[in-house]
């Protein structure tokens, strides 16, 4: 049920990617499928009533969630904020060169 | 001291070094960019001997025992992999000395070769799969960066296409790396393969290999999925363009595939009738729309995916001898293709012009280039003498044996095809009469001539590469650790004792 | 006054005056802590990374870049880069690269423990907040760069 709901997320950020015209709507696009896909991660290593796995002292290991994915979608959300950066200067440099966001006046590449 | 991690410290050491001290040093990033790709040239040919003598390596990062931690194998394909990919930088490097005076900040173009270097070898050499994610993110958005290195309006906008594309197959790739760990609750590429094997491959594999084929599709520009590959490669400045095209599809887009098609996942027959269809749809289509082309990067762009074609059909049949073919023909399209971009790249230099229509006659102005030009369009269509043909002669024979009699022909067609627009290529830019306003050109500086021959001669001596004895060294080990399929897992764990 | 006309109302800027070396204290704390309680390197970075940028909210762009021009930003990213991998090399004194260089491990819960991890951690640091500093400022020049030129 949850993981249909992040699948739903993830068709939102699609149809963002291909209906929207402006270029900074594209990238939330983006944006929207990446969180979907950490959530999904996320979920993987959830644990019914599970706690956080943070050890603190005289605590015991017990009924924590994996924390693997935790540590694995923190990387991911760091790559995702170098791209969005990225993304988002080449997009200034587009609108600082073309004067506009919109995808269909931006049409210099035949291909 | 293992050398296997030097692969990843010494480009991305390299990388913030120049980053560091060559904004102030003129000359410096030179420096430290060409003696860190010969030194990797030189690591990843002793990488070879290693691995025939003393058999797989695996690597411990920190000491932890896989498959609990990170571990860094090298076998017989990553260490030909790694031959072809620094080889080819190092040429690269060599070339982009003079080409890249034209750019004002050369300090942030070797900064971000030297990065994306780094991720490929990481990519190859990585036994981890969540690692191999990573590195394959740094890879890309370095060459995202460096497409749009030229700020001008088409460069943008090609960076921005294939950044959107990337990113999406990226997504793809993280999303079938999740719903594998949650089945088989380890990243270790060995350890997942030894539970797939354990626990069969049930629902959950077939729909991971689509979101891995869809994700690799788009990195390695298969035909459905490379609306972005003519516009990006053509916009970068031409060492980057030689880079993408020569390497960084096959790495990022053919090498995982490989990896982990066959000795993670295994390969089903259903994978391979995809695999088969869509490479002959790639070949056939790239080689058509790349004869209509005026442009000269465009064209070898559209080359690109042909010749990646060829490889993912080989990969189809997956016979042994098959097999050896892709991966030959692997060597040989880094080796030509990156000739050719530089040659256009030389050509750029020279007459500050792109399209085929204007030029004409260079051969008497730019005789060097014209010849290394002829011997790689030569190699590339499978004129006999040259690695192109021995390739690709592989390939047809294995398609043929393998009862693929129709898809080999189409092969050979396919050849006739891009010899037709390479010798279009020759026609239109070197042979003929010269133009009047070309008569002051000249021939490029002397790096980038001695990067041009040094990729010819390895053009034509690739055919060595065949011969009983050579071939057991470079090619076989590398077609064996592709063909024990996944006995990988056994044989990396039997390794790590 | 034509320092009011930089940044934004008084207001705003007395708050971050009394704010921002608390919030530069914080991302310090979690950095140093890293190794014991949530947070680490990337949290700190970004936490410190974003106290500048809290202040160049306030105050307008040039207080802040008097405070951290842009090539002492790339420096400091640099630096933390290079730091990071000289922690991973050092490893190769025992044999592995990344190895936990440190014989003694030390106990759990004790701030000057568990070996190359701290380091590690202030490494990251560096790089992060560097980083995500010099990528908001890139992106602010920017803009008022294209801004002058129509």
């Amino acid at each position: 049920m949850v993981y249909f709901l992040c699948f739903i997320i993830f068709s939102i950020g699609l149809y963002c990617i291909l209906v929207k015209r402006n270029l900074i709507k594209i990238i939330i696009g983006l944006i929207i499928i990446e969180y979907s896909v950490n959530l999904v991660f996320i979920l993987f290593g959830y644990r019914f009533a599970g706690r956080a796995p943070i050890l603190a002292a005289g605590q015991t290991i017990k009924n924590m969630v994996d924390p693997l994915p935790q540590a694995l979608v923190l990387t991911a959300i760091v790559i995702g904020l170098a791209t969005t950066a990225l993304l988002i200067a080449i997009a200034m440099r587009i609108y600082d060169r073309y004067k506009t966001f919109d995808i269909t006046e931006i049409r210099r590449l035949k291909g | 001291m293992n050398i296997v991690p030097l692969f990843v410290v010494v480009p991305l050491g390299t990388a913030f070094l120049i980053s560091l001290l060559g904004k102030r040093t003129k000359g410096l990033p030179d420096i430290l960019a060409n003696s860190g790709t010969l030194l990797l040239t030189v690591l990843s040919v002793g990488a070879i001997f290693l691995v025939k003598g003393a058999g797989v390596q695996v690597y411990k990062v920190g000491g932890w025992i896989p498959p609990i931690g990170i571990s860094m194998v090298l076998d017989g394909l990553s260490s030909f992999m790694l031959v072809t990919v620094n080889l080819t930088a190092f040429l690269i490097t060599i070339f982009s000395i003079s080409y890249m005076e034209k750019y004002t900040a050369k300090w942030k173009f070797y900064t971000l070769f030297m990065l994306m270097l780094g991720g490929m070898n990481g990519v190859i050499i990585t036994g981890d799969m969540f690692n191999l994610f990573v590195f394959l993110e740094i890879a890309a958005i370095a060459s995202y960066a460096l497409v749009a290195f030229g700020i001008e309006k088409e460069e943008l906008e090609a960076s921005f296409k294939y950044m959107v594309v990337g990113e999406l197959a990226s997504l793809f790739i993280l999303l079938g790396i999740a719903l594998l760990y949650s089945f088989t609750s380890t990243l270790n590429m060995a350890d997942m393969g030894r539970v797939l094997i354990a626990d069969g491959p049930g629902k959950l594999v077939p729909f991971v290999s689509v979101l891995f084929l869809v994700g690799f599709g788009i990195k390695a520009a298969i035909m459905p999925f490379h609306a972005w590959l003519a516009d990006a490669h053509p916009s970068a400045p031409a060492p980057i363009s030689a880079m993408l095209s020569g390497l960084l599809i096959k790495v990022l887009g053919i090498y995982a595939l490989m990896r982990i098609f066959f000795n993670v996942l295994g390969i089903a027959p259903s994978i391979l009738n995809i695999l088969l269809t869509l490479g002959t749809i790639s070949m056939v289509a790239g080689g058509l729309l790349a004869i209509g082309q005026s442009d000269i990067k465009r064209m070898l762009a559209y080359s690109s995916i042909s010749q990646i074609g060829y490889i993912v059909l080989a990969l189809g049949i997956a016979t042994p001898l098959a097999l050896l073919g892709a991966i030959f023909h692997l060597f040989n399209h880094a080796i030509f293709k990156s000739l050719l971009f530089l040659n256009s790249g030389a050509i750029e230099y020279s007459t500050g012009t792109r399209d085929l229509r204007q030029m004409g006659g260079l051969n008497a102005r730019m005789p060097l280039t014209g010849t290394t030009s002829l011997i790689g369009s030569m190699s590339i269509s499978g004129i006999p003498p040259l690695g192109g043909f021995w390739s690709k002669l592989i390939i047809v024979f294995a398609a043929i044996k393998s009862g693929h009699t129709i898809l080999g022909l189409i092969a050979i067609l396919v050849s006739i095809i891009t010899l037709g627009y390479y010798l279009k290529l020759q026609r239109y830019a070197f042979l003929g009469s010269l133009k009047d306003k070309w008569k002051g050109v000249l021939e490029v500086p002397f790096t980038m001539k001695l990067s041009m021959v040094m990729l010819a001669l390895i053009c034509i001596a690739t055919g060595a590469l065949l011969l009983p004895g050579i071939r057991e060294v470079f090619l076989k080990m590398a077609q064996d650790a592709l063909s024990i399929g996944q006995d990988y897992a056994a044989v990396t764990f039997e390794s790590i004792k | 006054m034509i320092k009011e006309h930089k940044g934004m109302t008084l207001i705003v800027k007395t708050i971050t005056r009394l704010t921002v070396g608390l919030i530069l204290l914080y991302g310090i704390y979690i950095v140093l802590h890293g190794h014991l309680t949530p947070g680490g390197g990337f949290a700190g970075g970004v936490i410190i990374a974003l106290s500048f940028i809290h202040l160049m909210l306030a105050f307008g762009r040039e207080v802040a870049l008097k405070k951290v021009s842009r090539p002492i930003a790339g420096l400091f990213e640099s630096i933390g880069a290079v730091m990071f991998l000289a922690i991973a090399i050092f490893g190769f004194v025992g044999g592995y690269f990344f190895l936990n260089f440190f014989v003694d491990k030390g106990t759990p819960f004790n701030l000057f423990s568990s070996g190359i991890i701290p380091l590690c951690n202030i490494a990251i640091s560096l790089k992060v907040g560097a980083g995500l500093f010099a990528i908001f400022t890139a992106l602010v020049l920017l803009k008022v760069k294209s801004k002058g030129e129509k």
